[in-house]
C-alpha cells in the first residue's frame, strides 16, 4: 500500500514549521467557518490535523493510481478526436479519483465548495502528485486557475465558474501564441466587444497551451485596438461548453506526453472579462506566473524524489566486482548529492510557500470590508510580499535544474539499464527537460532574480538567516557558511565594478544568482538540521557543494575582463 | 420507502506483509505484531454498495463490524469512503467465535436494524479464509445470497443482476431483495477517503473509544449526532447468550502447525513431462499436496 506523504517524513517535517500556525489563523480568519460549515476546523489542532489527513489521501491515490499508471499514459498519451483532446485512460482515472476524493479546488474558499486550505498544502499536495505522475501534475495543478479568478474576478464570474472547480472542472492558462513566447506583451489574440450579445468575442491562435481543451479557460488577449504592447492586454474566462474553440493539433513531445499541450482557435469565442481591462498581463498574468513558477518548483521536487529513490533502490540491489554498487564512492558521491539537492530544493521551496501563504493570506483579509487591516499586518504583508517575490525566481531555477540534474545521475547510477523502456528513469528523465523551459525559462529566472543581486535583498535575507542561533554541534557549519558568504559579497563587489547595467554584468548573472541561491538553501538546511537531525548530513553536503560552486564563480569573475565578449559572440558566427 | 443497505465489514491483522514475529510460539497469529486493516474484499463489498447507492434514489448505507472497541476505526474509514453510519458489534460474549457463531451474531445486529434490502460482505477475511460467515447471515436471516460477485450488471429498487466470478468462468444471476452478496476480490476497488468528510468525520467516535481516552463526549454527541459511533452489545441485539463466542462456537481447533519452509535453495526444472512428474511425486512425497 504505497503513500507517497505517510512514507517521507522530510516532507512532513515543513508542515511542522513554526509559522503554520500564523498561516491558518489568517487563513481560517481565527477559524470563522466553525459552526458554518461541518468541514471547516475549530482551532490550529484541528485544521493542521486536517491537512495531514487529506495530504494522506493524496499521498494514497498517488501511489496506489497514478504511479501506476504512469507507465502506460506516457505511452499512451491524449489524443484529439473531432477537435476535441480525449485524454490517456489512465489520466481519466487519476482525475476521476483526485475528484472523487475532493482534492480540486484546495485553496478555495468553502463558499465555493473548497477545502479553504492555505498554500503550503497545496503546494506540499503538487509535489507528491509530481512524484507519481510529473506530467499530471500539470492537469492537476492547473486549478491554480481558481486562485486567479478567485483574486480578480467579478462576483458573478466568480459564482459562475468557482463551484465548477471541486466537481473536476480542468483548467488551462492561454498565453502563448506562435509569436509571443518569452515575449508575452506580443500577444495578437483579438478580443472585440459583441454589444448585441453584451460579451466579448475571442479571435486568434494559442500555441503550446497546457490542458488546451479545458473545461473553464484563462485567456490573454488584446482588447485595445492600435496598441501592440502590454498594456493593451487584458484577461478573459472562456467555458468550454460554448464549442468555441477547436483543437487544432496536440504536441508530440518529449517528455511529460500525459499532458496535452495543443494549438487552438478561437472562433468567435464568446468570454467574459476578468478583472480590469489593460491590467491583463500587468497584474494577472504577472500573479498567475508566480504561483505557475512555485508550481513547477513543487513539480521538479517531485519529480526528483522519485527518481532518487530509484536511484537509492537499484544502487543497493545492482552488484559488481562483488559488491553492491553504492559502495563505490564515485557512486555514493552521486546518491548522497542528490539526497542533499533535494532536501535543498524542499526547503527552499517551502520557505517560499510560506512566504506566498502569508502574502495570500494578509492580501485577502486587506480587501475584507468587515475587518480593520492594522499598520502592523501592512508591514507584514510588504515582508512576505518581498520574500516571496525574491525567492520564486530562485525555487523556480534551482528546483527545475536540479530535477534534470537527478534524473540524469539517476540514469548514470542504472547504467546501461537506465537507458532502457524496462524501467522508469529514462521517463523521468524526458519529463524533467521541460521543468527548466516552461513558465519562464531558467535564464528568465535569472533575468529576474539578478535585481535581487543588485539590490542586496538576498544578501540581507542572507544575514537575516545568519541571526538565527545554532546548537553548538552546529556552530562551525555556521562559520563556515558566514565564512563562504563573505566570499560572495566579494565578488558582487567584483562584478558590480564592472557597472551592473553593463553587459558584463548580465553575462555573470546566473553566476551571482546561483551563488545567493546556494547560500540561501545551505542557511536554509541549517535551519532544518537545528531543528531536526535528518537533515544534518544534507546540510554538511550543501555547503561543501556550494562552496566549490562559489569558488568556481568566483575565480571565474575575478579573471572576467569584458574584452572576452567579443570572443563569445563571434565563436560561433555562421 | 429509502433503500437499506448494509456492509459486514472486518477489521482484520493484515496477512499480506508478515514479518518474523508475525505468529506467537503456540502458532497462533499474534495480532498485536501485525497492523490491523480494513479486510479488503470487505472494501471490494463497500465499493458496490456506494456504486448501487449512486442509482438508486434515497438509499443508505450502514456498515457493521464485529469485534473489539477499536474496530471503530473501520467504521470512520468507511464513512470517509462514502458510508452514512456504522455499529460495532462488541462485547466480552463474542470473543472466541468461529463462523457459526459470528453469523449468528451478525444476523442479530441486522435484524435489529429492521426493513433492510441489501447486505454486501467480502466473499471472505484474510485471516481466516472460511468464506463461510456471508452464506451463514444469509441462510439465519432466510434471505437469498448470491456469492463471488463481481460487478453489478443491473439495478433497481427491486432486484439486482450480478455478474458472478466462478473458478471455470462467469455466470450472471439476478435476485429480489432482500437478499445477501458476498463480493470478490476481482470486483472494482473501494473509492478513497473524501477530503471533505474526512474533515466531518474525523471526530466521530465511539463510547469505548470516548472512554479509553477519558473524554465526556455526550455534549459532541447532542450538537452533532453524526459524530456517535454506535456500540452495540449481545443484550441489545437480543442474542441468545449460548449462541455466542467461545460457547456457541462447535468448532474446536485441534492443532495448530507452525510451518517453516527449511529449504531455501531453489532447483531448476526444465519444462519437461519428466521433470514434472519428478516434482510432483517429490510434493506428494513431503505432504505439500495430495
Amino acid at each position: 500500500m504505497a503513500n507517497f506523504y505517510t512514507d517521507n517524513d522530510k516532507l512532513r517535517f515543513h508542515l511542522r514549521h513554526e509559522l503554520m500556525e500564523d498561516i491558518i489563523r489568517l487563513k481560517e480568519k481565527d477559524y470563522a467557518d466553525y459552526g458554518k460549515f461541518d468541514y471547516a476546523p475549530q482551532n490550529f489542532e484541528d485544521a493542521i490535523d486536517s491537512y495531514d489527513k487529506v495530504l494522506e489521501i493524496v499521498g494514497e491515490i498517488t501511489g496506489e493510481v497514478l504511479a501506476p499508471n504512469a507507465e502506460d499514459v506516457d505511452k499512451e498519451g491524449p489524443q484529439v478526436i473531432d477537435n476535441a483532446i480525449v485524454y490517456a485512460e489512465g489520466t481519466k482515472r487519476n482525475h476521476e479519483a483526485l475528484t472523487n476524493a475532493g482534492l480540486y479546488g484546495m485553496s478555495l474558499p468553502r463558499q465555493y465548495g473548497g477545502l479553504n486550505f492555505s498554500y503550503v498544502p497545496y503546494v506540499m499536495a503538487a509535489e507528491i502528485v509530481s512524484r507519481g505522475d510529473c506530467g499530471f501534475s500539470n492537469i492537476w495543478g492547473l486549478q491554480d486557475c481558481a486562485e486567479t479568478i478567485y483574486e480578480f474576478g467579478s462576483d458573478e464570474i466568480k459564482n459562475e465558474y468557482l463551484p465548477r472547480i471541486n466537481k473536476g472542472a480542468t483548467c488551462s492558462m492561454d498565453l502563448t501564441e506562435p509569436d509571443a513566447g518569452s515575449d508575452l506583451q506580443a500577444v495578437e489574440l483579438k478580443a472585440t466587444f459583441d454589444e448585441k450579445n453584451d460579451c466579448w468575442r475571442l479571435n486568434g491562435v494559442k500555441r503550446f497551451i497546457t490542458n488546451g481543451d479545458a473545461d473553464i479557460k484563462l485567456v490573454l488577449a488584446r482588447s485595445e485596438e492600435g496598441t501592440s504592447d502590454a498594456r493593451g492586454l487584458s484577461y478573459f474566462v472562456y467555458d468550454r461548453t460554448n464549442k468555441a474553440v477547436t483543437v487544432r493539433r496536440i504536441e508530440n513531445k518529449l517528455g511529460i506526453k500525459g499532458s496535452p499541450t495543443a494549438e487552438l482557435v478561437f472562433n468567435n469565442a464568446p468570454a467574459k472579462l476578468v478583472g480590469d481591462r489593460k491590467l491583463g498581463l500587468i497584474k494577472y498574468v504577472m500573479t498567475l506566473m508566480n504561483g505557475a513558477r512555485l508550481g513547477v518548483g513543487a513539480q521538479s521536487v517531485g519529480l526528483a524524489e522519485a527518481a532518487y529513490r530509484e536511484a537509492v533502490k537499484y544502487a543497493h540491489e545492482r552488484e559488481q566486482f562483488g559488491k553492491a554498487i553504492k559502495d563505490f564512492p564515485q557512486v555514493y558521491e552521486m546518491l548522497a548529492n542528490m539526497r542533499a539537492k533535494i532536501d535543498a530544493i524542499r526547503t527552499l521551496l517551502y520557505e517560499t510557500a510560506r512566504a506566498v501563504d502569508m502574502t495570500k493570506t494578509l492580501d485577502a483579509l486587506s480587501k475584507d470590508k468587515y475587518r480593520q487591516f492594522s499598520q502592523e499586518e501592512r508591514q507584514t504583508l510588504k515582508k512576505y510580499q518581498r520574500l516571496a517575490d525574491m525567492l520564486t525566481p530562485l525555487v523556480k531555477l534551482f528546483s527545475s535544474e536540479y530535477a534534470n540534474q537527478v534524473c540524469y545521475d539517476t540514469i548514470q547510477v542504472y547504467g546501461g539499464s537506465g537507458f532502457m523502456k524496462d524501467y522508469p528513469v529514462e521517463r523521468m528523465y524526458r519529463d524533467a527537460r521541460i521543468l527548466t523551459i516552461y513558465e519562464g525559462t531558467s535564464q528568465l529566472q535569472v533575468v529576474a532574480a539578478i535585481r535581487g543581486i543588485v539590490s542586496g535583498t538576498y544578501l540581507a535575507r542572507i544575514k537575516e538567516y545568519e541571526l538565527m542561533a545554532v546548537k553548538p554541534e552546529y556552530q562551525s557549519l555556521k562559520a563556515f557558511l558566514i565564512d563562504l558568504r563573505e566570499r560572495f559579497e566579494a565578488m558582487v563587489e567584483k562584478a558590480n565594478a564592472l557597472g551592473t547595467t553593463s553587459e558584463g554584468y548580465d553575462f555573470n548573472a546566473r553566476r551571482l544568482v546561483e551563488a545567493a541561491g546556494y547560500l540561501i538553501m545551505c542557511n536554509l538546511l541549517l535551519i532544518d538540521a537545528n531543528k531536526d537531525d535528518m537533515f544534518a548530513n544534507s546540510a554538511e553536503i550543501m555547503a561543501k557543494y556550494a562552496q566549490a560552486e562559489i569558488e568556481k564563480s568566483s575565480t571565474y569573475i575575478n579573471n572576467f575582463d569584458t574584452a572576452i565578449l567579443d570572443k563569445y559572440k563571434t565563436a560561433f558566427a555562421q | 420507502m429509502s433503500f437499506k443497505i448494509v456492509v459486514l465489514a472486518k477489521q482484520v491483522p493484515d496477512t499480506r506483509n508478515v514479518g518474523k514475529d508475525a505468529m506467537k510460539e503456540d502458532g497462533t497469529v499474534n495480532r498485536a505484531a501485525l497492523p490491523a486493516i480494513f479486510n479488503p474484499e470487505d472494501l471490494n463489498a463497500l465499493e458496490m454498495a456506494l456504486e448501487i447507492k449512486d442509482k438508486i434514489t434515497d438509499a443508505s448505507i450502514s456498515v457493521i463490524t464485529m469485534g473489539p472497541a477499536r474496530a471503530a476505526e473501520i467504521i470512520r474509514d468507511s464513512i470517509y469512503r462514502g458510508a452514512d453510519n456504522g455499529i460495532v458489534v462488541s462485547d466480552r460474549k463474542v470473543a472466541g467465535s468461529d463462523t457459526l457463531a459470528t453469523s449468528y451474531t451478525i444476523s442479530q445486529a441486522v435484524r435489529k436494524l429492521g426493513k433492510v434490502d441489501l447486505v454486501l460482505c467480502g466473499r471472505q477475511a484474510i485471516d481466516g479464509d472460511t468464506a463461510q460467515v456471508g452464506p451463514q447471515v444469509a441462510e439465519k436471516l432466510e434471505i437469498p445470497q448470491i456469492t463471488y460477485a463481481e460487478e453489478v450488471i443491473g439495478v433497481s429498487a427491486q432486484s439486482i443482476r450480478i455478474k458472478r466470478r466462478l473458478e471455470r468462468g462467469i455466470e450472471v444471476v439476478e435476485s429480489a431483495f432482500p437478499c445477501l452478496i458476498t463480493v470478490h476480490g476481482s470486483a472494482a476497488a473501494c473509492r478513497f477517503s473524501n477530503a471533505k468528510r474526512v474533515m466531518k468525520y474525523k471526530h466521530a467516535i465511539s463510547a469505548s473509544e470516548a472512554a479509553e481516552k477519558g473524554v465526556d463526549v455526550s455534549k459532541l454527541w447532542d450538537e452533532k449526532p453524526y459524530l456517535k459511533i454506535e456500540e452495540w452489545n449481545a443484550d441489545f441485539i437480543e442474542a441468545d447468550d449460548s449462541r455466542l463466542g467461545l460457547g456457541g462456537s462447535p468448532t474446536k481447533v485441534k492443532k495448530i502447525e507452525n510451518v517453516v519452509l527449511a529449504q531455501k535453495e531453489s532447483i531448476n526444472l526444465s519444462p519437461s513431462d519428466e521433470d514434472m512428474d519428478g516434482l510432483m511425486k517429490e510434493l506428494i512425497a513431503a505432504h505439500i499436496i495430495g
